[in-house]
């Protein structure tokens, strides 16, 4: 756990360059932002907004001994798993989705003793990120009490010295880098995002340096003019990189309805075949692949168009 | 009419739902006995799921499979962020909740976390989610599972989700002051707590279940009134309507 504490968490801040700049990279670029060790907290939820095309290339970049944080985590997880990026997650509930079953994966890294699973509440996720949010050590909840989630992270109770209830304090959460994918942004970083919002406005201000991916840079006059859409203050960020489809093959709101097909394709292989299964899907969509554009491609434009369409029905 | 044991929990769920109430679900069963009792008897019932969704409107045959995707999101009223939902639950704004559980207890504690024992599971679950929320924060909670030796279990490996804990005053003694579970709804039988004890008791049976086939199928001793009742069948109604929620039967079983 790389995890500053509340005090060092702000001086890092403090230390920052919060100047008006431009801070377009190239995925690589921004993906070189993440070191080894770090705790990378993961934007979206589940298989939404996912920043697909960011953490594939932090993958690409053959990082260790990372902590992933997430509220929901997907298959993502089982990728850094697999590679050998991660022994450490952080989250609410880990799997693929509903209809998929018991992660394999997870199971074979849990049960081995090989990685290290630390579950707490949706909330208690989401107030962690908001007690790093809002700069300070932890939030009271009434969720976790009783429950063995208490015991087995570290949580504490206290009596409220107001009311002498008993309530469940959960320790902020300050990720060393927060990757997210939005709707739109600016070249300073100005973030918007459509539909949900799941947790990303928190985790982004939150962390200590946050790369953004975008389905399109729009100029800052066109920010301006919706101001009250923007999630992310541009001062949180470090890196904006426009990639269009760059949650694929999660879902982006609006944009884009998720792949199930392929994800449910991937369900099956590692169903089969396990870790072994993952290593192969990385070699054939992460490691394979030189730039997103090409793993793009693997889908083909078709199938990209009518997850367009479906989207469109949906939310139109 | 046939129907599968999905259908069936969907059907009794749905039936424990009043209208102009706030349902707190779950994709899958929760999800279409929801949508059900508003397609019947609860218009007005407003459905709020963990993603982030207040009144959610499932279209037939684009059931959503998590609560966070686009699907969930269709016509909603409002697309809260999750831990604005969850403190919308905390607050005290939602009437009821769902759950499923790999495991549960006669207090209604539920195990979604592993088998085992904690430091070396020997089946690591997928977790929490919103479970150990909804749980601590909806008014009454409903859960619904179908009914099996290996889930109804006298104690559990780990409580992800606290029901009425050691039973008695215990829930309220960890600090939960709200809400608890109150009905536990399965394939073969409507279940309630003890007002004093806490502890799980049968109060109806579904159609055509005997007595003795829901002792063989609980891990635990369950309290029967004298003649337990048995609950209506699904209606024919009842069943086309899910049907047409979910015509590829990704949830209702086959």
């Amino acid at each position: 756990m790389s995890d500053p504490t509340f005090v060092e968490a702000r001086r890092r801040l403090e230390a920052k360059d919060r100047s008006l700049r431009d801070k377009r990279v190239s995925l690589a670029q921004a993906a070189a932002l993440v070191k080894d060790g770090d705790h990378v907290a993961i934007g979206g939820c589940l298989y939404s907004r996912t920043p697909m095309a960011v953490l594939r290339e932090i993958l690409r970049h053959r990082r260790s001994h990372l902590t992933l944080s997430r509220n929901l985590m997907c298959y993502e997880g089982e990728l850094f798993l697999a590679a050998g990026a991660t022994r450490d997650i952080i989250t609410s509930w880990i799997g693929i989705g509903l209809p998929w079953g018991l992660s394999r994966v997870v199971r074979e890294f849990v049960e081995g003793g090989r990685a290290r699973l630390e579950e707490w509440s949706h909330l208690a996720m989401g107030l962690r990120y908001r007690a790093g949010a809002m700069g300070i050590p932890f939030l009271p909840t009434l969720s976790m009490l009783g429950s063995d989630l208490q015991k087995m992270t570290t949580a504490k109770t206290m009596v409220c010295p107001f009311t002498g209830a008993r309530l469940c304090l959960v320790p902020a959460l300050f990720p060393d880098v927060a990757v997210v994918h939005v709707h739109r942004a600016d070249c300073l970083g100005n973030a918007q995002i459509d539909g949900y919002p799941h947790m990303d406005a928190d985790i982004a201000v939150a962390a200590s340096t946050v790369i953004l991916t975008a389905e399109e840079i729009v100029d800052t006059e066109e920010i301006r003019r919706r101001a009250d859409r923007t999630a992310i203050p541009f001062f949180a960020v470090d890196a904006v990189v426009e990639v269009p489809y760059g949650a694929y093959p999660h879902e982006c709101y609006g944009l884009y309805e998720a792949d199930l097909d392929h994800i449910g394709g991937y369900a099956r292989r590692v169903a089969a075949g396990g870790t072994e299964a993952v290593r192969a899907y990385l070699e054939e969509y992460v490691y394979g692949p030189e730039t997103f554009e090409a793993h793009l491609a693997q889908f083909g434009r078709d199938r990209l168009l009518s997850q367009q369409r479906a989207a469109r029905e949906l939310t139109g | 009419m046939p129907y599968t044991a999905s259908e069936l929990l969907a059907v009794t769920a749905s039936r424990l739902l009043a209208d102009h109430k706030i349902v707190f679900a779950g994709v899958g069963t929760p999800l279409l006995a929801s949508a059900l009792a508003r397609a019947t008897h609860a218009p007005h019932l407003t459905i709020v799921v963990e993603g982030g969704v207040i009144g959610l409107e499932v279209q037939p045959g684009r059931l959503p499979i998590s609560t966070n995707e686009m699907r969930a999101g269709r016509r909603a009223m409002m697309l809260p962020s999750i831990t604005q939902t969850f403190l919308y639950a905390q607050r005290g704004y939602f009437d009821y909740g769902f759950l499923g559980g790999a495991q549960v207890d006669p207090y209604g504690n539920i195990n979604t976390t592993l088998i085992g024992p904690i430091d070396r599971p020997r089946v690591r679950l997928p977790g929490s989610g919103g479970a150990c929320d909804i749980i601590s924060h909806c008014r009454e909670v409903f859960i619904v599972t179908t009914h099996e030796r290996r889930r109804f279990v006298e104690h559990l490996d780990f409580i992800t989700s606290p029901g009425h804990l050691a039973g008695g005053t215990s829930r309220s003694g960890a600090g939960l002051l709200f809400g608890a579970p109150t009905r536990v709804i399965t394939d073969l039988a409507l279940m309630s707590f003890h007002p004093e004890t806490k502890r799980m008791r049968v109060d109806a049976l579904q159609a055509r279940v005997e007595a003795q086939q829901v002792r063989d199928h609980t891990g635990f001793d369950l309290e029967f009134p004298q003649a337990p009742p048995e609950l209506p069948p699904p209606a024919g109604e009842e069943l086309e309507i899910l049907r047409t929620l979910d015509p590829d039967r990704i949830f209702l079983g086959s």
